[in-house]
């Protein structure tokens, strides 16, 4: 079975469970922004965990189906449509042979996840069929392109009910060099609202708000971050972190997101005002 | 003495005393293969322990990574290479200017002394190569060069590098090699791994 891209909208990429274990040579794990969306994707269309989807920024992707097909969106309020006809929110929807499936546009939250029943037969790269958006895994789709769907092994599961939206702050565990920072500095940044920017992508959130005071100013050798890392640069404004940041950083890192919250913060737009605090323990 | 820091709940960040420690505690952890451990980036000072939450837990990590008895320092062998390199950089007059000597002598001191690999980053397949002829420290380029061709080999701070593929970046070149850095389709796409000792060779063109 194939899938012929007719539109991509702002950004659809391919996205799967990672590939970590090969950061010792430099590549980094990427994976699934909001990897609670893309697990769901999967679950909800009888796919194997770790099966490829499309990530889809902002909606936007018009694609045709060749045979019959079962597709899903998760992640956000947008929905798919086929043949120009609304599905629900999370409907796993029966394609007929031919049809045009669209995304719509959400309301809420920043990026889709686009599963088809036997997942995107993309080749992997080491191990993944994630792109990395440094540089590494398979092409963007493109218009006109035929992907190939693999054959189907799994069968549609029941995933858990979908949890209600949580607006609140993100939530963090302090360091690894929250020392590296004035007391100040540590209490601004679990009190101040900050604003996301327009230079966010999936490497990094870009944060605007009160700037954060380090405590020493010397420089830090690089090491290696993780997903929802707050690393803090000299100009004192964070960047968390997200799914293709790169292998090490060369800042201080204040505090990591809880692994939800790092869901969370996938689907914050450019606009978007944002908070942390303590996770509990 | 390793000191563990907090990294959320995926990850802990080992701290140590210097790179050879480092390198040290990171062939121990990889040859210790701890159970739920998914990946390891070792840094100068640091190994980064990336790990499943359902499988263990950072108490769990800290503990059995605490009980590793790394080989003493410089004993992190992983094998070594020999990269032909033609040394007719952009920038090799310039680095010889600024250590104060002839290019002549900088690829003398470049092939002269082995190198070993730190760490990897920036790029899929660069390696940080540290422990050269300990008069290179040459400064960054002022503006970084928007395009650096694969295998161009070059100097920043006290270390070297060869680029794997096509980038920007801002290091000092000094000749270029033919020798793949990244290679899918060998089992360790990277040439390049943390504690290889690397030997210069010039050649001809």
């Amino acid at each position: 079975m194939t899938m012929t891209v007719l539109r991509t909208g702002p950004l659809a990429v391919f996205k799967d469970a990672g590939r970590p274990g090969h950061a010792h040579q430099g590549v980094a794990p990427s994976g699934a922004v909001d990897r609670a969306a893309y697990a769901r994707a999967n679950v909800l269309a009888g796919n194997p965990p770790g099966a490829a989807v499309l990530e889809c920024t902002l909606g936007g992707l018009r694609v045709r189906f060749d045979e019959a097909a079962v597709a899903v969106l998760t992640g956000t309020d947008a929905v798919l449509t086929v043949d120009g006809e609304r599905t629900g929110v999370e409907e796993v929807v029966e394609v007929p042979a031919g049809a045009t499936v669209s995304v719509t546009m959400p309301r809420r939250g920043l990026r889709s996840y686009l599963a088809v029943r036997g997942g995107f037969a993309v080749p992997p790269v080491l191990g993944s069929r994630s792109t990395d958006q440094l540089g590494m895994g398979p092409a963007r789709p493109a218009p006109g392109d035929v992907l190939r769907i693999g054959p189907v092994s799994g069968k549609p599961g029941d995933a858990p009910a979908l949890a209600p939206a949580v607006d609140g702050p993100l939530e963090v565990d302090l360091g690894p060099r929250d020392d590296w920072f004035t007391a100040e500095a540590i209490e601004t940044f679990l009190r101040a609202e900050y604003t996301v920017t327009p230079a966010s992508n999936s490497v990094g959130l870009r944060l605007d708000g009160p700037p954060l005071t380090r405590a020493r100013t010397t420089e830090l050798p690089s090491e290696g971050v993780v997903r929802g890392s707050v690393q803090v640069p000299p100009d004192g404004l964070p960047i968390v972190f997200q799914a293709d940041h790169p292998v090490t950083g060369g800042y201080p890192v204040i505090a990591v997101l809880t692994p939800e919250s790092a869901d969370r913060a996938a689907q914050l737009r450019p606009g978007a005002t944002v908070r942390f605090t303590l996770a509990p323990h | 003495m390793t000191r563990f820091l907090r990294c959320g709940r995926e990850a802990v960040l080992a701290e140590v005393d210097d790179l050879d420690a480092a390198l040290a505690l990171y062939a121990a952890l990889r040859a210790a293969a701890l159970p739920g451990v998914t990946d390891l980036v070792p840094a100068a000072r640091t190994v980064l322990i990336r790990f499943d939450p359902a499988v263990t837990s950072p108490a769990m990590v800290r503990e059995a990574a605490a009980a590793l008895e790394p080989d003493g320092h410089g004993q992190a062998y992983a094998g070594s290479v020999e990269i032909p390199v033609v040394y007719d950089g952009p920038d090799l007059a310039e680095v010889a200017e600024h250590l104060r000597v002839t290019p002549d002598e900088v690829v003398a001191r470049h092939t002269g002394t082995p190198w070993t690999v730190a760490f990897a980053g920036f790029a899929p397949g660069f390696g940080y190569l540290t422990g050269g002829h300990p008069s290179f420290d040459v400064p960054r380029r002022t503006t970084p060069r928007t395009r650096i061709p694969a295998g161009s080999v070059g100097l920043a701070g006290r270390f070297s590098g060869v680029y794997p593929s096509d980038s920007p970046g801002g290091w000092q070149l000094i000749g270029s090699t033919t020798e793949r850095m990244w290679d899918l389709d060998r089992p360790e796409p990277a040439l390049l791994l943390p504690g290889v000792r690397v030997t210069f060779k010039a050649v001809r063109r």
